[in-house]
């Protein structure tokens, strides 16, 4: 759709000549976020730096029934942060200000564009940090990792972003502004935050969040476990959970991604090993000790090959790098690929692990895994040349059928990456017609118009009100869904 | 598969579609670079230029003139090869994008201004030239009244170039051949830079009595000229080509390594094995260039007392062109009573990018605003850094905020920490 000259004047005197982007150019290399396989062209991109701001072209939008494209940093992996119908893409990145930090009380107000880590960088050295830890998170914004529920390596132990968000302010598809929440736990009413985190800009724009800081713990230990096959690393993983202990972080890693992070970080992860497990405790001192003499020995007992553990700050820096740094690092192997976010319950995982292999022969694909065994939440990376029709065909397939196997043994098609417009066509294998249009309904009491994030997170809808059918969402010439 | 529309670029030296293709969009490099600090917008950072030559290469857009603006708004400071976990060769991709712009298009800017500074700057004579009626615009009291009329407002582009000048020292004559003291480790030959030269005279005289102390043999040899980094960052790269090829043979002589003190200059000069494949000197130039950094890493230096706070500001193409860091820091350190601070974000450009200061003086006045603050709140007295350029533009900055912080780059505060007399 184009923009009206009008409109455009409109959004021109809401943010400014320095806020609008409406060049070809600028409007092309908004058309795609890290999930550059789903590409669609804003017709403008506004660069809004207040709320007032943004409530404005949220209400200009929702009288003319353009539609809203909220975007943080575009580090998505789902398709969430592109114009799949064009439209206004709103980046909130430029509002990106830590608004207060009141340590006292446990949290902190910022802006959505704030990066994940410059809110722990700037409490650190008072011992504090903000628990939500996405592998993009030297770079993607708060705002995004609230709108998909970010996960992270620690969310193990801590929980996901939903744990860490108290309140929201947010302006809604309707065009009002509304707190959600605050600073106070236990909020009277309904958890319209718990609603609205996850959300992916299908309610509306989030222009301030209050989280939870916490305080960082006494001490950390970081070791490295190899194994000869991904079965026994999964089962230490599970040996590990069933003995009490509670990582706070378990992550593993395939060969073949243990060789793209080695060669693209330098990480110095064992060459050889066809799996490596990377464990890591936290809490009082005498606590992490003891663990991890025994996560060590649970290790060694399924067959570990060495256990090697960080000796200092340095090179556990380095290990995490290798770890928050393997989606970039897989450019070395492929320029694309499809990224699986799939979850099983974590005692399936060997068993998941033998299908994959499996899958992967069957299809001809090479896959990178990369993933938190803790939660059972897989990360497959199919590698592809997206110049070969051929070879995509094949990594769809194999990422279909690994989808399917996962949530036949009991998982769920998205652990932390969200849905957007990637998986909305896979919800009704997780949910029945009544949940899907009950979740419909929802949406509609924040956004009446049907303006916000069109095709995002829930499948497309025939029209408000009629029963759920699923339905093609609808996405640019040339794209595949 | 189908053949897609034709390339928006085309001839030799056409930016590498697979080196394109390695960048998996995840946006690590956003953070890093300056100009999506300051603009915060996508098509001014590192992954959008990169997406934004990858559509000229598959032919989705032509070179146009915004493309062109964003390319050139480019520093070139290649933060973002050093965020990238994939190896994305920025540098290289961005210097062939500007020759294929450089080519094809004719943007508004590049005009007599640019012409100018690409033929002065990268030529010791006639910067030399130059710098005689310079001198005398600074002693006969003319810059002060130039400054005085405002005249310079109306020109902002001379009047960055007129701000960043320093007071321009007497040149420095150096010996063709000063011997090795001690121990003998080697034979170098000192590349003297164009604005070095000129401009910091006494790095380089000070560069030889530390390279000479470190028991080297040092060769300068007469006659030579620019290595071309500026114009090779410019995508100039017949010019780029010529200037290294002629540096090669004047420099290609009995040497183990050699050795250049201007980070600007080491970055491009190792870059020759890729721009210049079919030349063997340039190859070997390229395999023994070494910054001053390196080599004294590795030495033995008797220093004595030098009490004072100092920062090291990361000059971008020594930390990201040529990945040296620790070096630096690590010589600074060995002074006695030399107390070494970090400085926040010291590896974010100061905006002064060659002749970037010249050509887009908002964007690198922004950033210089930001490193003055971060050198502020440092608490150091002397700020060191190991480019020219970043001298200029940081004293340039710290002028205008009054400050008494001293300039230097790292071998004056070497030099003179140095117990043994010249």
């Amino acid at each position: 759709m184009a923009l009206t000259r009008k409109f455009v004047d409109e959004l021109r005197a809401i943010v400014g000549k320095d806020g609008l982007i409406v060049s070809d150019e600028g409007r092309l290399v908004y058309e795609c976020d890290m999930h550059t396989f789903y590409k669609g062209l804003p017709d403008a991109v506004v660069l809004p730096a207040t709320s007032a701001q943004v409530q404005a072209i949220a209400r200009a939008c929702r009288r003319e029934k353009i539609p809203i494209v909220p975007r943080g940093s575009g580090t998505g992996l789902i398709g969430g942060a592109m114009a799949a119908r064009g439209g206004v893409m709103v980046g909130l990145n430029r509002m990106n200000a830590i608004l207060e930090v009141d340590l006292p009380n446990r949290c902190a107000t910022v802006q959505p564009g704030l990066i994940n880590l410059w809110l722990t960088n700037a409490v650190r050295e008072r011992g504090w940090f903000f628990a939500p830890d996405p592998s993009s998170q030297m770079v993607s914004s708060i705002g995004g990792n609230v709108s998909t529920n970010a996960g992270g390596p620690h969310c193990l132990k801590y929980g996901i972003t939903t744990n860490h968000v108290l309140g929201l302010e947010l302006v809604t598809g309707s065009g009002e502004l509304v707190q959600l929440g605050g600073v106070v736990a236990d909020r009277p009413g309904y958890d319209l935050v718990g609603a609205a985190v996850g959300a992916e800009g299908t309610f509306g724009l989030v222009t301030a969040v209050t989280v939870r800081m916490l305080h960082a713990p006494e001490a950390v230990k970081t070791a490295l476990a190899s194994f000869t096959s991904m079965e026994a690393a999964a089962e230490a993983v599970s040996a590990i959970i069933a003995a009490g202990m509670l990582p706070a972080a378990l992550e593993m890693l395939d060969s073949v991604m243990i060789g793209a992070i080695n060669a693209g970080v330098g990480a110095g992860y064992p060459e050889g090993a066809a799996a490596v497990l990377l464990i890591e405790l936290d809490g009082p001192n005498a606590e992490v000790e003891a663990q991890a003499v025994r996560a060590a020995a649970i290790c060694r007992e399924r067959g570990a090959l060495a256990v090697r553990v960080a000796r200092d700050d340095a090179e556990r820096a380095l290990l995490w790098k290798g770890r928050k740094e393997a989606a970039g690092a897989v450019g070395r192997l492929a320029p694309t690929y499809l990224l699986q976010d799939a979850v099983v319950p974590r005692s399936k995982l060997p068993l998941i692990m033998r299908q994959m292999e499996e899958i992967a022969r069957r299809h001809g694909v090479l896959i990178a895994n990369v993933f938190h065994a803790g939660d059972g939440n897989l990360h497959p990376l199919i590698c592809y040349d997206d110049r070969s029709a051929e070879e995509l065909a094949r990594a769809k397939l194999a990422n279909e059928e690994l989808l399917e196997a996962a949530i036949a043994l009991g998982g769920s098609v998205t652990g932390e990456h969200g849905i957007g417009l990637d998986k909305a066509k896979n919800l009704p294998l997780q949910y029945a017609d009544a949940d899907l249009n009950f979740m419909y309904r929802l949406r509609g009491v924040f956004d009446p118009d049907r303006v916000m994030n069109p095709d995002k997170l829930l499948p497309a809808h025939p029209a408000c009100g009629e029963g759920f059918r699923p339905q093609r969402p609808v996405v640019p010439a040339g794209a595949w869904v | 598969m189908a053949s897609g529309p034709a390339s928006a670029f085309t001839g030799p030296d056409a930016p590498d579609l697979d080196a394109l293709r390695k960048c998996v969009h995840c946006g690590i490099c956003l953070p890093q670079c300056p100009t999506y600090h300051v603009l915060g917008e996508e098509m001014d950072s590192p992954r959008g230029r990169l997406y934004l030559m990858r559509a000229a290469a598959e032919g989705r857009i032509a070179l146009t003139e915004t493309l062109g603006q964003h390319v050139d708004r480019c520093l070139g400071c290649r933060a973002c090869e050093t965020a990238c976990p994939s190896g994305v060769p920025f540098g290289q991709l961005l210097e062939a994008t500007r020759a294929q712009i450089e080519r094809h298009g004719t943007p508004a800017h590049r005009g007599l201004l640019t012409s100018f500074l690409y033929r002065v700057f990268p030529n010791p004579a006639r910067l030399g030239t130059l710098l005689g009626p310079l001198r005398l615009y600074q002693r006969s009291g003319l810059r002060r009244l130039v400054r005085v009329s405002g005249v310079l407002r109306l020109f902002p582009r001379l009047a960055a170039m007129e701000a960043m000048l320093p007071d321009l020292p007497r040149g420095v004559e150096l010996p063709e051949l000063t011997g090795a003291r001690g121990t003998r480790r080697g034979r170098v030959g000192l590349l003297t830079g164009c604005v070095q030269r000129h401009l910091y005279p006494h790095v380089n005289r000070d560069t030889v009595r530390l390279l000479s102390v470190a028991g080297y043999d040092v060769v300068v040899p007469r006659g030579q000229g620019c290595c071309g980094a500026l114009a090779l960052h410019a995508g100039r790269l017949e010019e780029f080509r010529g200037q290294a090829s002629a540096l090669a043979a004047s420099l290609g002589g009995e040497v183990d390594w050699i050795v250049t003190n201007a980070a600007g200059c080491g970055s491009a000069m190792k870059e020759y094995g890729h721009w210049l494949p079919d030349v063997p000197a340039a190859q070997a130039l390229a395999a023994r260039t070494r910054d001053v950094s390196e080599l004294l890493a590795g030495a033995h230096l008797p220093l004595g007392r030098l009490d004072a706070t100092v920062t090291y500001h990361d000059a971008c193409h020594l930390a990201h062109g040529q990945r040296i860091r620790t070096q630096p820091r690590d010589l600074l350190r060995r002074i006695p009573g030399l107390k070494l601070v970090e400085l926040m974000d010291s590896d974010l450009c100061c905006g002064s990018a060659g002749v970037y200061n010249v050509l887009e003086p908002g964007m690198a006045d922004a950033l210089l605003e930001r490193k003055v603050a971060r050198i502020l709140e440092s608490g150091a007295s002397i700020v060191a850094s190991g480019n020219p350029g970043c001298l200029l533009q940081i004293q340039k900055g710290l002028r205008a905020r009054g400050a008494a912080i001293e300039v230097v780059h790292p071998v004056d505060l070497l030099a003179r920490a140095l117990t043994e007399r010249a």
